[in-house]
């Protein structure tokens, strides 16, 4: 069934922007830093990840070479930038990473060219699973979500049942009272923007072989990452996961049906360019509507 | 005992109460303000007053209750709707606008009063009608000489008389004060006590306060807060010997501990 | 006082290079450059009416160049619409005249804005960040569906809106038209924020909690300055798409808005001239590291990353010698 296939696709890109998400949040909720470079994490985690698995033909390789590579950048530029930026405004925070993407967009493409990368995918995931007899899905899109749920058990167990989850939690509603505990806050700050770093990492690595790498990837993606925070709460782990499956639903489903369902009103063409658009905007609407109703998200950390 | 009063009170609170999560902030407190009185509210640190004044002000939704003010139900307006009716707050936490000079923040204080903002080309620096009242109000505080200057390049103290400036350029008919004197030392609290004092008659005031001084030397009645609820209220010297009261401030200091 | 004198002297100086520019590059035989020095006017158009809003309102907006874009389109389908013979929706004939154009741009800019800013401005901070930020995509994606007008492509369209009596196509005259609107807006901004709503605005920057407490309700300033700087917006982008005789999508993309934010910090926050001192560093900067590498853009990155960390104030603040609040 076609509708199977779309809903796996949907949950396949919303376990990816969660990936994303669960960082970002954790960092805006902690730290209350915005991090536009967020997404050029994402982006040099696919990057590095394709280069490797071109250079060594092995998965394993350009796996390890892409988290490692995200996670290590992600660390200095903890150090060397963002550091800097945890007192500032929120303006300053805007203008500064935006300048960080525009460097490392360019610097990408200095290194690899405009055109987009080929990522190879792994020989052992190609194929194809049959869920319902009948219905086909591809094997690697069933892997990501599969890692994607695994990653969110395990962030799940680490917040809620680990003395540093307890710390981050703690941290993401007080940061006083961590101070006041005694707790060296920048040792959690570095752990929580480095796991941050490697998801995007993953996310990245994980999405070559099926998006295309290129630069510019972080940018489409992270705008979708800010709404997926915004819907689910600020802060809120759980509030990343619910506010990606519905994103990556609402995006996939309008963009897979829409077009189709304006097909009866207008022709071709434009019911394509309409039908695109209005998909592109839904999960903008879907912000709106939900912050109208829910100013702080669905599952705001703090109060 | 409070002496029975012919006239209706000015701000009548009913049944108040503000949860916090698990925590009641306010439990089912009802008080009231008449006409020209100075009502002090007291209590040790934790009994909820910040939280009541905000709720009075128009800060915090109540959860339940009713606040009446100047005959009518105000318990669903916002906090610049009852400013503009005559109840007006004053913050424990400084907020003076601390770019602005002192003339500018009082100015501005006055031109809430006046109302009319969507004025686009005259300079407000020029305008009599704003700075006038509002030289004679800093003068009257003592903050006269200081008039030129930013208001973050003042002392504490002088904040302290800002904030309360502010707050009466705007002719309010019921002060909420939030500890006036927080972070005062004794002779600016001195000071900032016959101000006050001046006022009496003029403007109504819930006055909530630490320094028991100034409390006793300004309070026609006074109201003790213990989490949220009130244990005792009546005259300043029936509350001095109230048993109930000295239970519930044992242990606490009654000098001022911001 | 000496530093109001410098201020002054700075903005003299800086009305002064306005006029000359385009006199200044014809002497030295690159009169090719005064359609970049139009285009400097321009953004810096924008970037002071995005000033009033974040600078002096303290509401950061990273939608902005909607408004700029819904101006530029509002001349685009116009212009369209003129040589087509067509309606706008059946109903609005085309224009190609500046005085019906401009001013439509200017308004359907300030709807937009009022449109946005009343739904936007029930948030605060970061939310309110994302939700003009989201709200300019939206209209991003709106105008790329729309296929009539040129979509992804984007619209060309000649000539330039006609202005009476002035030939908009000689670039000098062009220069001096933006550059009349430029001065004025910032000499009636600068006596706006003098009077009352500008005292209230400022006021709601410094502590929106406190003026509410005084009684003046800061939604209907706020509100009132966003519909106004996206009014402002859309005659820039009028302009804008005049000078290029084309709009396209990208107008709308949100590297706009995050360029116009860049503009505001570079120039000065806060400081209404600033922005524009700010455009003009940028896109010079943009133009002549583009000569020197394709690539210019790793410069400009940390660039302006040094730039958030270790200057403040902005240039205008260091060369008017007042320093950032």
């Amino acid at each position: 069934m076609l509708l199977a296939e779309q809903i796996l696709n949907g949950a396949q890109f919303g376990i990816m922007l969660f990936l994303l998400a669960a960082g970002l949040t954790l960092v805006f909720g902690i730290m209350r830093l915005i991090n536009l470079a967020h997404g050029s994490l994402y982006m040099i985690g696919a990057f590095a990840a394709a280069w490797a698995g071109d250079a060594t033909g092995s998965f394993l390789a350009a796996l390890l070479a892409g988290t490692t590579a995200a996670a290590a950048i992600g660390m200095l530029i903890e150090a060397a930038v963002l550091r800097r930026l945890y007192a500032r405004d929120h303006l300053d925070q805007v203008v500064a990473t935006f300048g960080l993407i525009l460097f490392f967009n360019e610097a990408t493409t200095m290194l690899f060219g405009r055109q987009p990368l080929f990522a190879r995918m792994p020989p052992w995931l190609a194929g194809s699973v049959e869920l319902l007899p009948g219905v086909p899905y591809p094997a690697y899109r069933l892997a990501i979500i599969a890692v994607g749920l695994l990653v969110a058990l395990l962030l799940y167990l680490l917040v809620a049942r680990t003395r540093i989850g307890m710390l981050i939690r703690a941290g993401s509603s007080d940061r006083q009272m961590v101070r006041a505990l005694g707790v060296r806050i920048g040792v959690i700050y570095m752990v929580v923007f480095g796991l941050g770093a490697l998801l995007a990492g993953l996310a990245g690595v994980m999405a070559g072989p099926v998006f295309s790498v290129q630069v510019g990837m972080g940018e489409q993606v992270l705008l979708l990452t800010f709404v997926v925070i915004i819907i689910g709460g600020i802060g809120s782990v759980r509030g990343a996961f619910i506010g990606a499956l519905l994103v990556g639903m609402v995006d996939t489903l309008t963009r897979a049906y829409l077009p189709g369902l304006l097909k009866t009103l207008l022709s071709t063409s434009e019911a394509d360019a309409v039908g695109g658009g209005v998909s592109s905007m839904a999960v903008y609407l879907l912000m709106a509507a939900v912050l109208l109703w829910r100013p702080r998200g669905l599952f705001p950390a703090h109060g | 005992m409070t002496s029975p009063r012919p006239e209706a009170p000015l701000l009548e609170a009913r049944g108040l109460v503000k949860r916090f999560g698990g925590l009641v902030a306010t439990d089912n407190l009802s008080l009231d303000v008449l006409p020209g009185e100075c009502h002090a509210v007291i209590g040790p640190n934790g009994a909820g007053k910040s939280t009541l004044i905000a709720q009075l002000a128009g800060e915090l939704r109540s959860d339940a209750g009713t606040i009446r003010f100047d005959g009518a139900d105000v318990s669903r307006l916002g906090m610049a709707v009852r400013a503009r009716r005559g109840l007006v707050r004053s913050f424990q936490i400084t907020a003076v606008l601390p770019e602005f000079t002192v003339l500018d923040n009082v100015a501005l204080a006055v031109q809430a009063r006046l109302g009319k903002h969507y004025r686009f080309w005259r300079r407000a620096a020029d305008e009599p009608a704003l700075r006038d009242p509002a030289r004679r109000m800093i003068d009257e505080i003592g903050l006269g000489p200081r008039a030129g200057r930013k208001a973050r390049e003042l002392a504490h103290g002088e904040q302290r008389q800002l904030e309360l400036a502010m707050a009466l350029a705007t002719e309010p008919k019921l002060l909420l004060l939030d500890e006036p004197m927080a972070g005062m030392g004794p002779e600016e609290s001195r000071r900032m006590t016959s101000l006050l004092q001046g006022l009496k008659g003029r403007v109504s005031m819930l006055l909530v306060e630490h320094d028991m001084e100034a409390v006793f030397a300004l309070a026609d009645r006074v109201t003790v807060l213990v989490y949220g609820g009130a244990v005792a209220s009546g005259a300043p010297d029936a509350i001095r010997g109230d048993p109930a009261v000295i239970e519930a401030y044992l242990g606490t200091d009654d000098e001022d501990s911001a | 006082m000496a530093r109001l004198t410098r201020e002054r002297g700075l903005i003299l100086a800086g009305l002064g290079l306005i006029l000359a520019y385009p006199w200044g590059v014809s002497a030295v035989g690159q009169p090719f450059l005064i359609g970049l020095g139009t285009r400097i006017l321009i953004m810096g158009l924008a970037a002071a009416s995005l000033d009033l809003v974040v600078g002096f309102g303290g509401m950061v907006s990273f939608g902005h160049a909607a408004f700029f874009g819904i101006g530029g389109y509002a001349v685009g389908i116009l212009a369209f619409h003129a040589h087509d013979g067509s309606a706008f929706l059946g109903l609005i004939p085309g224009s190609d005249q500046a005085l019906v154009a401009w001013p439509a741009a200017f308004v359907l800019g300030g709807l937009a804005a009022l449109a946005i800013g009343a739904l936007s401005l029930r948030t605060a901070g970061v939310h309110f960040i994302m939700i003009t930020l989201a709200f300019a995509q939206m209209l991003f994606f709106l105008f790329i569906s729309l296929k009539t007008y040129g979509g992804d492509d984007g619209l060309s369209f000649r000539p330039r809106n006609l202005l009476p009596g002035l030939d908009t196509r000689n670039e000098t005259s062009f220069y001096y038209v933006v550059a009349v609107l430029l001065v004025g807006f910032l000499v009636l901004a600068g006596r706006l924020l003098d009077a009352r709503f500008g005292t209230a605005l400022r006021g709601v920057r410094e502590n929106e909690r406190r003026l509410a407490a005084l009684g003046i309700p800061p939604y209907g300033i706020k509100l009132a300055a966003f519909t106004l700087s996206g009014a402002v917006a859309g005659l820039a982008g009028a302009l804008m798409a005049n000078q290029a005789r084309f709009v396209s999508p990208e107008l709308l993309h949100w590297t706009k808005s995050g360029d116009l934010l860049i503009m505001v910090i570079l120039g000065g926050l806060g400081t209404l001239y600033g922005p524009v001192l700010g455009a003009a560093v940028l896109i010079m900067l943009e133009t002549v590291l583009a000569l020197w590498t394709e690539h210019w853009m790793v410069v400009l990155g940390p660039m302006l990353v040094a730039l958030i960390l270790f200057a403040r104030g902005g240039l205008w603040g260091v060369l008017a010698g007042t320093r950032r609040s």
